[in-house]
């Protein structure tokens, strides 16, 4: 390349830069000033009536693991806050598990059938999407309440005598959860397995395989990068799901989600809340950085 | 014949589709091929050569008929469980295994040791000279490498019979060639019993004991390579192996008349003499027993020269000469020559 047009390219580029400064500025501000606001909440004192005091203060950080006692002051493990952390990370896993359970025979099935009814396949997985979330909560809730569609039909068919309790429990936010997800997984899923080439199946089980075998030996590894995108689609907004386990989990099973909007209102502790939000932001942030690398290495192997 | 029979095909139907869409690829087959044998089945593109690999190896059941393996009734086992292992037309290597992976996948499912199938995997690869690729990926393979793993990972578990399915059809021309010898060199090492497909009638008459020619879901004939060359049984084997001159005549005793009156002997039984271009000398039109004919044309070949020519009832008749022949004859366009059948070269074949 001759010096003028390096430096005509060196021109345009930086004349790109310049254009694109408006934008960039925008987008900074609009992504990382929330950010910022919350990450100087969670080291600021919390304010008598919510809201927080310009002064610097660790308590929010602490407030995640410790509580203080009321009596004389001193800092004990908040088992409380455990339970919640330990129960969002268990469904998040959980709704992961189902999910994948539910949604790799169904990406099978969707990626083997013919391609043209393919597309219809795929439209009727999605169509949930569509549907405002908190309407497809309150239709879960329909569906599960004492005198709800399952109970009702449990009981006609003479299965069962008393109605099952399963709002307000743990089960119903998997279920919910499970629902609301379910697609997240699917597409990946199908995505993976529609690339796979199914002459390999002969040929693993030609080689002497069992059913199993072709399916954890063959199949599994080689869709893996699809595993673990429907996996992280699934797990991340689990953990930090927030209408599901307050409208099926009622108002003692929180989860990280309700926790934290309740920090920010009946408990009055905003830089808890902005710490607790930034925890579960690094959590995210890490399982992110996971599924790259993870996804980098089935692009290279398969490649 | 003491040899033991490795694979059977006992009257095998196979059907895809029901009703009037239904697609008959396989016609009551019958076929015997001997343990240790090169077998090459043989045929146009569409004539069934793949469903009867694919039922041999387990893939499809037939819709009637049986497929025996050593003597044993295999019809109903899957192919996980047949003692068969086949080389694909894709190749179908698995993308996210090593080289020796794959040659090694086998005898893993059948939870080998790991210093045997470490063992067997060197001697595998040693076998198709693939060692020194041992640890790469399979995608980053030539063709004709992939096509040797494909071979080492289908020979690893010692099947009793190796089927392969049109597996150089993909390779260039000096590939194919070296890739032809070195499955000859296989087969002979290891006395695995082959079936080869192909659509190419040179290399199954190169590589083959015996070769079964197909065509629409039939199996025409079964024979040596020089038999069915020779000795083709209908119009279809003769025309479909080699180039070859189809007359119409009446039967005699120990021979047939041509339409134009010329009685030559021939062997076989039919309405049809055939007789290969190469068999026929062209001569001065006076020659003792010659039968008469015109040259029509002549086309230049090299080391031969193929002459066009009619014969006196209009039949037309292609006869290959080589070409330092053809100075002394001398034959030139519209010239009256004399035709000689080369002595058991014709034969009487079925329509
Ligand atoms: N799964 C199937 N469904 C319907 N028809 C099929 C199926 N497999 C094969 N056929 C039909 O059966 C016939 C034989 O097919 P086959 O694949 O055995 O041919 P082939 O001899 O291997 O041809 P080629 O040389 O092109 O590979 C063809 O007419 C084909 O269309
Ligand atoms: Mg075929």
């Amino acid at each position: 390349m001759s010096r003028a047009e390096d430096a005509m390219t060196r021109t345009a580029t930086r004349n790109g830069w310049l254009l694109s400064t408006p934008a960039l500025i925008l987008l900074t501000l609009a992504a990382a000033g929330p950010l910022l606001i919350v990450l100087v909440y969670s080291f600021l004192e919390k304010g008598q009536y919510g809201n927080v005091e310009w002064a610097f203060s660790w308590d929010g950080w602490v407030g995640i693991l410790f509580t203080r006692d009321i009596f004389d002051g001193t800092l004990g493990l908040a088992d409380a806050h455990l339970t919640i952390f330990w129960r969002s990370v268990k469904l998040s896993l959980m709704t992961t598990a189902i999910t994948f359970a539910l949604g790799f025979p169904t990406a099978w099935f969707i990626a083997t059938r013919p391609a043209a009814e393919r597309g219809m396949w795929l439209f009727l997985i999605t169509i949930p999407f569509w549907t405002n979330l908190l309407i497809r909560t309150f239709a879960i809730n329909e569906v599960l309440r004492s005198e709800g569609l399952l109970n009702t039909v449990l009981i006609s068919l003479g299965l069962i005598d008393a109605p099952l309790q399963i709002m307000y429990t743990d089960r119903a936010v998997l279920i919910g959860m499970a629902y609301v997800y379910l697609p997240l997984m699917v597409l990946p899923l199908y995505a993976a397995i529609e690339r796979f080439d199914m002459r390999l199946l002969e040929a693993a089980y030609d080689l002497y395989a069992s059913r199993m075998q072709v399916l954890r030996h063959v199949i599994l590894p080689i869709v893996k990068p699809g595993i673990v995108a429907g996996s992280i689609l699934v797990f991340v907004p689990s953990l930090g799901a927030y209408v599901t386990p307050r409208v099926l989990g009622g108002g003692k099973n929180m989860m990280i989600g309700n926790f934290i909007e309740l920090q920010f209102g009946q408990g009055r502790n905003w830089p808890l809340g902005a710490a607790l939000s930034m925890t579960l932001l690094v959590v995210v942030m890490v399982a992110l950085l996971f599924y790259v690398r993870a996804a980098n290495r089935g692009s290279n192997t398969n490649g | 014949m003491t040899q033991k029979i490795a694979v059977a095909a006992e009257h095998t139907v196979k059907s895809f589709g029901q009703g009037k869409a239904s697609v008959r690829a396989l016609d009551d087959v019958s076929l015997e091929i001997q343990s240790g044998e090169f077998f090459t089945l043989l045929g146009p593109s569409g004539c069934g050569k793949t469903t009867l690999l694919r039922l041999i190896a387990g893939f499809e059941a037939p819709t009637s008929g049986r497929i025996l393996l050593d003597g044993a009734d295999v019809t109903e086992l899957p192919p996980n469980r047949r003692p068969v292992n086949t080389v694909f037309q894709s190749y179908a290597l698995f993308p996210h295994l090593t080289v020796a992976e794959n040659v090694g996948f086998a005898l893993k499912m059948q939870g080998r040791k790991k210093p045997e199938v470490d063992d067997t995997v060197a001697r595998m690869l040693a076998l198709v000279k693939m060692e020194t690729f041992a640890t790469r990926k399979t995608a980053q393979l030539s063709g004709g490498q992939q096509q040797r793993v494909a071979l080492a990972r289908a020979l690893a578990p010692q099947p009793k019979v190796l089927l392969l399915d049109e597996p150089l059809s993909a390779l260039d021309l000096k590939l194919r060639k070296e890739m032809q010898v070195e499955l000859k060199r296989l087969q002979k090492e290891t006395g695995i019993t082959f079936v080869f497909v192909t659509h190419d009638q040179e290399e199954a008459l190169t590589m083959s004991d015996r070769i079964g020619v197909m065509s629409a879901g039939k199996l025409q004939q079964v024979a040596t390579p020089r038999e069915i060359y020779t000795a083709p049984v209908n119009r279809f084997v003769a025309s479909f192996i080699g180039e070859t001159n189809f007359l119409p005549v009446t039967p005699t005793q120990g021979g047939a008349r041509l339409g134009c009156g010329a009685v030559v002997a021939a062997a076989g039984e039919g309405p049809v003499l055939t007789i290969r271009p190469e068999q026929i000398t062209v001569t001065p039109v006076d020659a003792v027993g010659a039968i008469p004919a015109t040259v029509d044309a002549q086309v230049y070949f090299g080391t031969d020269t193929h002459c066009h020519l009619r014969l006196s009832d209009g039949e037309r008749v292609t006869a290959r000469i080589p070409s330092p022949a053809m100075g002394e004859t001398g034959v030139g366009i519209g010239q009256r020559v004399g035709l000689v059948f080369a002595p058991h070269a014709a034969r009487l074949i079925r329509e």
